[in-house]
């Protein structure tokens, strides 16, 4: 039989029918992703600038951004920045949502959708109130003002994969837990958290993703050594166009790329 | 054989908001008991099992445990197994694991939670299943693997939730002699939550049926069945048909008639208790031990092992009879529209106080 006369699956469309959806979902998808993926090429010309496609093949940029310490420093200070920033939100997340799941106050649904509103706000705004905020504490162009910065944008992602996670979890194990001679300290850490560490790896993940693609709060908040590598690509867009960006891009890419799938490999197998 | 204790439990009461889960709850239940907490879901018979487990902090009143005051002691220190409707194993742990979790708690050197794992296994007959994974396991053996788990540290007392609603009909018979042979075996105090009032009374040394928080009654099986003390212990427990009567010169008269009646009469307004099961068809009203009910045949209904005839007396009441499908009985049965003698014993007559408990309070 032909593929395009097959059924789908149980229903009565084939293949053929469903052409015309195949085809627009492949446009999206990759209008997704092309703009995207087009800077890998980019990234290994030969060119003093941007050009596609390269004309002659390179690694000299490449070169170019492992061998500028002002480089290194801003991606010391992002891969830090994210390290610390999934330190934070990823115990206060866990605890939030294990919280949410066991209680039963009425207001608890609305204390969820107050700790996700920085997923709602626009992050200008949120970067212009930390910006004002921090000057007051005196805690612009600092690590520990960045990180905490970060962790507030990180917590929603995180908080929802976790009570995701929760969800599907039975939570008189923690009860039976405890009637057996565990504290609740105790039935959480041996009986529940096992159970749902693939959520919580999940989530912090999610967090590193977050911290480390951040621009907006960065360049209100941070400055001269305290500079994030996106930070210091976006200003860097501004003065002069230079491959190395793409090499960066490349890089960055690779790195969330692996986040994110690492995500997906964890996510699922929390699910009994 | 482990040492059982006492539970005294004295005016405990639990509000949410206004509605009294627990009202005022007296309840002793002796040591090396089965006791069966029954009534409908909201009744408050849960919650009372979460308040002996140390879930649920009542506002005030006394649990004590033989003579030691357990209200304020968190659940991991009370010492009390328990078992839940859905089991609740960790999924993460082989059923040794399992069942040897309480006793890795409590510092159990490791030869020796080895033995007495696999003692709590032959305990309830799963030898040789310790190295499976809980989701290889059967429903019937979850169940064996959570009730091991519950008494292999020994506790003084079991709590169990409703533990056989989500296995079969089949397997739950099963389990339900199974279960009491182990308590017998084991003689623990035992406090067993069900909404099953079938199950309640094939199990339980003594019932305590619950109602709006409100302990209503608890005593035998038997005399839950016979001489239930209030209307709704009479309707939730097997079925009944409740006929006010009146009174007159110390008698007991239903549509002009003067009941022989067993037990004593309580004060009050009261009601005659018909269960299908205790009338009979009389051919007439020659025998003087019976209490006889004139009536018209509506419906017979067969259903498998039994038949039901319902019928109406005289003064308008809807009654039903139930009796066993046996080759006498179905050839005595009588068809519809026809005149027939209900028939109770003077024993098996039995009143019932209006009393007015049942209203919500």
């Amino acid at each position: 039989m032909n593929w395009l006369s097959r059924p789908v699956s149980d229903i009565q469309i084939t293949h053929g029918s469903r052409l015309w959806l195949y085809i627009v979902s492949g446009l999206i998808m990759m209008f997704l992703v092309v703009p995207t993926l087009i800077v890998i090429p980019m990234s290994f010309s030969d060119s003093q600038y941007l050009e596609f496609p390269p004309r002659v093949w390179s690694v000299r940029w490449y070169d170019n951004y492992f061998g500028s310490p002002e480089w290194m420093t801003a991606t010391w200070v992002s891969v830090r920045a994210a390290l610390l920033t999934v330190v934070v939100t990823t115990p206060v997340a866990t605890l939030a949502a294990y919280g949410l799941s066991v209680s039963n106050l009425k207001a608890s649904r609305w204390i969820f959708i107050l700790l996700i509103t920085p997923m709602m706000v626009p992050v200008i705004l949120i970067a212009i109130g930390i910006f004002f905020a921090y000057a007051k504490l005196n805690l612009n162009n600092s690590m520990f003002g960045l990180v905490l910065a970060h962790s507030v944008l990180a917590l929603p992602m995180c908080l929802i994969v976790i009570s995701a996670g929760l969800k599907s979890y039975d939570m008189n194990q923690e009860l039976v837990a405890r009637s057996l001679g565990a504290s609740r300290v105790k039935a959480f850490l041996v009986i529940t958290l096992p159970q749902i560490r693939f959520s919580v790896i999940s989530g912090a993940l999610l967090a590193f993703v977050v911290s480390f693609d951040e621009v907006i709060v960065a360049l209100f908040i941070t400055g001269g050594e305290i500079s994030t590598i996106t930070r210091s690509m976006f200003l860097a867009l501004r003065d002069q166009i230079d491959p190395t960006i793409a090499s960066i891009s490349t890089v960055l890419i690779m790195v969330t790329t692996l986040a994110l799938v690492l995500t997906q490999v964890f996510g699922q197998s929390d699910s009994p | 054989m482990i040492k059982a204790l006492p539970i005294h439990i004295q005016q405990v009461v639990k509000t949410y908001g206004r509605i009294h889960a627990l009202d005022h709850v007296d309840l002793e239940i002796k040591s090396g008991e089965f006791l069966t907490l029954l009534g409908p879901s909201g009744s408050g018979k849960t919650t009372l099992l979460m308040v002996l487990a140390g879930f649920t902090r009542p506002d005030s009143g006394s649990v004590r445990f033989g003579d030691r005051e357990v209200i304020r002691t968190p659940p991991h220190k009370r010492d009390v197994g328990m078992v839940f409707q859905n089991y609740a194993l960790f999924p993460h742990m082989t059923v040794a694991g399992n069942i040897g979790f309480p006793l890795r708690l409590r510092g159990v050197q490791k030869d020796d939670i080895h033995q007495r794992v696999e003692h709590a296994l032959s305990t309830v007959q799963l030898d040789g299943l310790g190295d499976r994974r809980i989701d290889q396991l059967s429903g019937g053996q979850k169940q064996r693997v959570a009730l091991a788990r519950a008494i292999v540290f020994e506790p003084r007392i079991l709590l169990m939730d409703e533990p056989l609603s989500a296995l079969d009909k089949k397997l739950r018979d099963h389990m339900q002699i199974e279960l009491r042979r182990l308590h017998e075996k084991l003689g623990i105090t035992t406090v067993y939550v069900t909404h099953d009032q079938r199950e309640a009374l094939t199990m339980s040394d003594r019932v305590a049926v619950i109602n709006h928080g409100r302990l209503i009654q608890c005593d035998s099986p038997r005399t839950i069945y016979d001489y239930p003390a209030s209307p709704f212990v009479a309707n939730f427990i097997g079925e009944s048909t409740l006929i006010p009567v009146k009174r007159s010169n110390g008698n007991v008269v239903l549509d002009g008639q003067v009941l022989k009646v067993s037990g004593a009469v309580p004060d009050g307004r009261c009601s005659l208790m018909l269960r299908p099961e205790r009338l009979t068809i009389l051919p007439d009203r020659r025998n003087p031990d019976y209490n006889v009910f004139p009536g018209v045949v509506e419906e017979v209904v067969f259903q498998g092992e039994s038949f039901v005839a319902y019928a109406v007396l005289e003064s308008g009441t809807h009654v039903s009879m139930r009796g066993i499908s046996q080759r006498e009985t179905v050839a005595s049965l009588p068809s519809r529209g026809k005149a027939v003698l209900l028939g109770l014993h003077w024993e098996e007559t039995v009143l019932i106080p209006e009393a007015n408990e049942d209203a919500p309070g």
